[in-house]
Formats: structure tokens, C-alpha cells, sequence
């Protein structure tokens, strides 16, 4: 039997994504995909998934068609600048707001 | 030792350990190798870290951003709290790989005693140190590892006038069972080491270079690029120590078949923190690196 004065010691978090909430509020810009170019998407096959490599936080799924999880994307745009391809762009997010009138 | 086969990328595991959503700065170096890290070490480990970004990314209670049991501890005494989960582990029976992951400042300065005493005693642990060359965590002051000419909180004119520690080749000094250098940009290649790492008894070094965009003053999607243009220019090289013998490894290994290395001066202008850096101070890291790379030439040709 443990002593009980080291058990109100013990922290013990459980484990889960969003600690800092939702990070996907952190990004100015977002990144979007040009399917027609995407290495695995174009040719159909498992290949490239650098972007997925790369990603410091895990939103870039390992698909044909990759995805990204814009919940949490920080938008750091290390997945456009390592695209062999070029086929990621960096896109202001304020373009994606609905009723959001730009000049 | 044999080589083990190589990983690729589509090789590499697709289960993930790090949860999206923690604390880390947006384009951290730290938190691709620790992603691509933790799929090398597996499940079964308890990580040691004391105060640094990782404990930041680790995030606060309740919520941990990793699924491994992870134990914070002081900054000095990270390799001694190494130690003694290890005998804790052994007591139990169980092979639980026990990984010590500090930065360069618990690692250079504040905790090289008792990392010094671990490697003496050859303790079977992991330890690795990712080196963004400054305490980044607690807002960019200089430490041991900090280059030459650096501009950092603590050295805000004219840049760190001393040189930075070596500190592979003090670890390098103890003897270890196996020591690697790695670089954040080639997050493959550190989850190769790892997995080699694995394998051998003894204590394992890794030291990682680590870009971190708000210390180094680069925009948040040159990371990658970055840590490759260290690698490239000659200025950090890759390899591991087995046995006392020094082999370079992967991109620093094809880098000998090369004449002449990119400009170190490419990789200096590319961050802000070098702003201050004089001519002079550039010319004389080229000549070093120069010095270096003809040594390898010399030994590995």
C-alpha cells in the first residue's frame, strides 16, 4: 500500500490534443492544397508526403489526397516552402471569412 | 555495428504520439523531431525533461500533449533523475527505455555535472540534447552553446563575443557507448540514430541542432531550410561516434564527394541574430569550417 502522502504528489494528466486550445486561431495565413500538382494525388500512389514528414504539429494526414487539420494548423507554412512541387500555397485567412467585404 | 535499413517516408509509422494543439511556437523545430522522435523510441519509455521548451509543449495539467509517461524534473539534475528511473526499471524487471531530452542550456551549463557523472558511470539511458543554442525558452539568453557573434537578450549590441561550447566533443571525451549529431531538418535521420540508439547498452547521446524561429530571427517557414543550410554549408555536421571512431553520416557523408560547400555567409545572413556579426568574424568561421571539412577530406577519402 502506496503511502498516501506521496500520492497527493502524483499529478497525473491524461493525454489529449488542445492544451492551448485551439491553435488553428494562432494563423494568419493557411495553407491550400493544388490538388492537380500534389505528387501522391496526381499519380494516385503513396509517394512524397513530405508535408506530412515536416509538419511540427501533426495536422497533415498521410492520404493520396492530404488533408490538414485547420483546427490546429498554427499556419508556420513549412509544408509550402518544403512542397517539391510547389503545389501548397499560403492563402490570408481573412479571405475565407464569410462576409468579410476586402479591398 | 550494422547499419539498420533505412527508413523513408513511407515506411515510417503513420501512428502518432504528439497530440496537435500544444503549446509550442508555430514552426518549431523541436516539435518535428520530437514527433518523428517518439515514433523511433515506441511506447515503451518514461522521458526525464527539466525546465526547457519541452516542457512548454508538454503543456499543463490536465492535459499532456504526448501519450508517454513523462517526469519533470530540476535542471541539474536531469541525467541523476535518468539513473535512478532506470534502476527503478531494472528493480521492476522491466526493459523500459529511459530517455533524458533536455536542451543546451540543461545540458551545456546547468546540467553537465550530472551528465558528466551519468556517462562516467555508463548508465543505460538515452540523452538527448536538442541544441537551438540559446535558453529559447525563457526568452533568448545566451548560454554555452550560443555561436560566436550571436545577438541574443543577454548580448544585445554586438553579439556573444565568446565562442560556443563543442559539446559533442566533451560528451565525446567521457567515452560514450554511442554518440550522434542530428539536425532538426532531417528528422529521418535522427529516427535512424534512434533507432540504433535503441540497441546498444550504455549511455546514448544525440545532440540536435534545432532551428527556433523567434530566437534566431527567421520567418517561421525557414526552419527546415535553415537546419539544411547549417548542414550544407559544413558548419554542423552529422555523424556518430562508435567505439572511438568518428563516421559522418547521411547528408554530411555525401557532402565529401562535393568540392566546395555553400558559403557559410549564406547561412549568417539568413538570420537576424547574426546581424551584428563583422566580416572578419564571418571570414575566420569560413576558415574554420574550411580547416574541418579538409581534415574529413583527408581522413574519409
Amino acid at each position: 500500500m502506496p503511502d498516501p502522502r506521496f500520492k497527493i504528489l502524483t499529478s497525473a494528466s491524461t493525454s489529449g490534443p488542445g492544451d492551448a486550445g485551439r491553435t488553428g486561431s494562432w494563423r494568419v495565413e493557411r495553407p491550400v492544397i493544388d490538388m492537380s500538382r500534389c505528387i501522391p494525388a496526381k499519380t494516385g500512389k503513396h509517394a512524397c508526403h513530405l508535408c506530412w514528414l515536416l509538419c511540427p504539429d501533426n495536422v497533415v494526414s498521410k492520404d493520396i489526397e492530404p488533408e490538414i487539420d485547420l483546427e490546429y494548423c498554427k499556419g508556420c507554412g513549412i509544408c509550402a516552402e518544403e512542397c517539391p512541387v510547389q503545389a501548397i500555397e499560403m492563402v490570408p485567412d481573412a479571405d475565407f471569412i464569410e462576409g468579410a467585404e476586402r479591398e | 555495428m550494422k547499419m539498420a535499413a533505412k527508413t523513408t517516408v513511407l515506411n515510417l509509422t503513420e501512428e502518432e504520439f504528439v497530440h496537435p494543439g500544444n503549446r509550442a511556437c508555430s514552426g518549431c523545430g523541436l516539435s518535428i523531431l520530437y514527433r518523428i522522435g517518439v515514433k523511433a523510441l515506441g511506447r515503451d519509455c518514461i522521458f526525464v525533461v527539466p525546465p526547457s521548451c519541452l516542457t512548454v509543449m508538454q503543456g499543463l495539467y490536465p492535459i499532456a500533449a504526448t501519450q508517454m509517461p513523462v517526469l519533470n524534473g530540476t535542471f541539474a539534475s536531469t541525467a541523476a533523475i535518468a539513473t535512478g528511473v532506470k534502476a527503478a526499471m531494472r528493480r521492476l524487471g522491466r526493459a523500459t527505455q529511459v530517455v533524458a531530452w533536455a536542451g543546451d542550456g540543461g545540458t551545456s551549463d546547468i546540467g553537465i555535472q550530472a551528465l558528466s557523472g551519468a556517462l562516467e558511470r555508463g548508465e543505460d539511458i538515452i540523452y538527448i540534447c536538442y541544441d537551438n543554442e540559446a535558453y529559447m525558452n525563457t526568452g533568448v539568453q545566451r548560454s554555452g552553446t550560443t555561436p560566436q557573434g550571436s545577438l541574443t537578450t543577454t548580448t544585445p549590441f554586438s553579439g556573444k563575443s565568446e565562442v560556443g561550447k563543442n559539446l559533442p566533443a566533451i560528451i565525446a571525451a567521457h567515452n560514450p557507448a554511442y554518440l550522434a549529431t542530428c539536425s532538426a531538418s532531417y528528422p529521418l535521420d535522427f529516427h535512424d540514430k534512434l533507432l540504433k540508439a535503441k540497441q546498444i547498452k550504455g549511455l546514448k547521446y544525440l545532440h540536435v541542432q534545432t532551428p527556433c524561429p523567434p530566437g534566431w530571427g527567421i520567418e517561421e517557414h525557414m526552419t527546415v531550410a535553415l537546419g539544411r543550410a547549417a548542414v550544407e554549408t559544413g558548419l554542423f555536421d552529422l555523424y556518430e561516434i562508435e567505439d572511438g571512431c568518428l563516421q559522418l553520416t547521411g547528408p554530411s557523408q555525401q557532402l565529401l564527394g562535393k568540392a566546395c560547400l555553400r558559403p557559410v555567409r549564406e547561412y549568417l545572413e539568413m538570420q537576424v541574430r547574426f546581424k551584428a556579426c563583422s566580416d572578419e568574424q564571418a571570414a575566420a568561421l569560413q576558415a574554420q569550417v574550411d580547416q574541418r571539412w579538409a581534415g574529413y577530406r583527408d581522413k574519409f577519402k
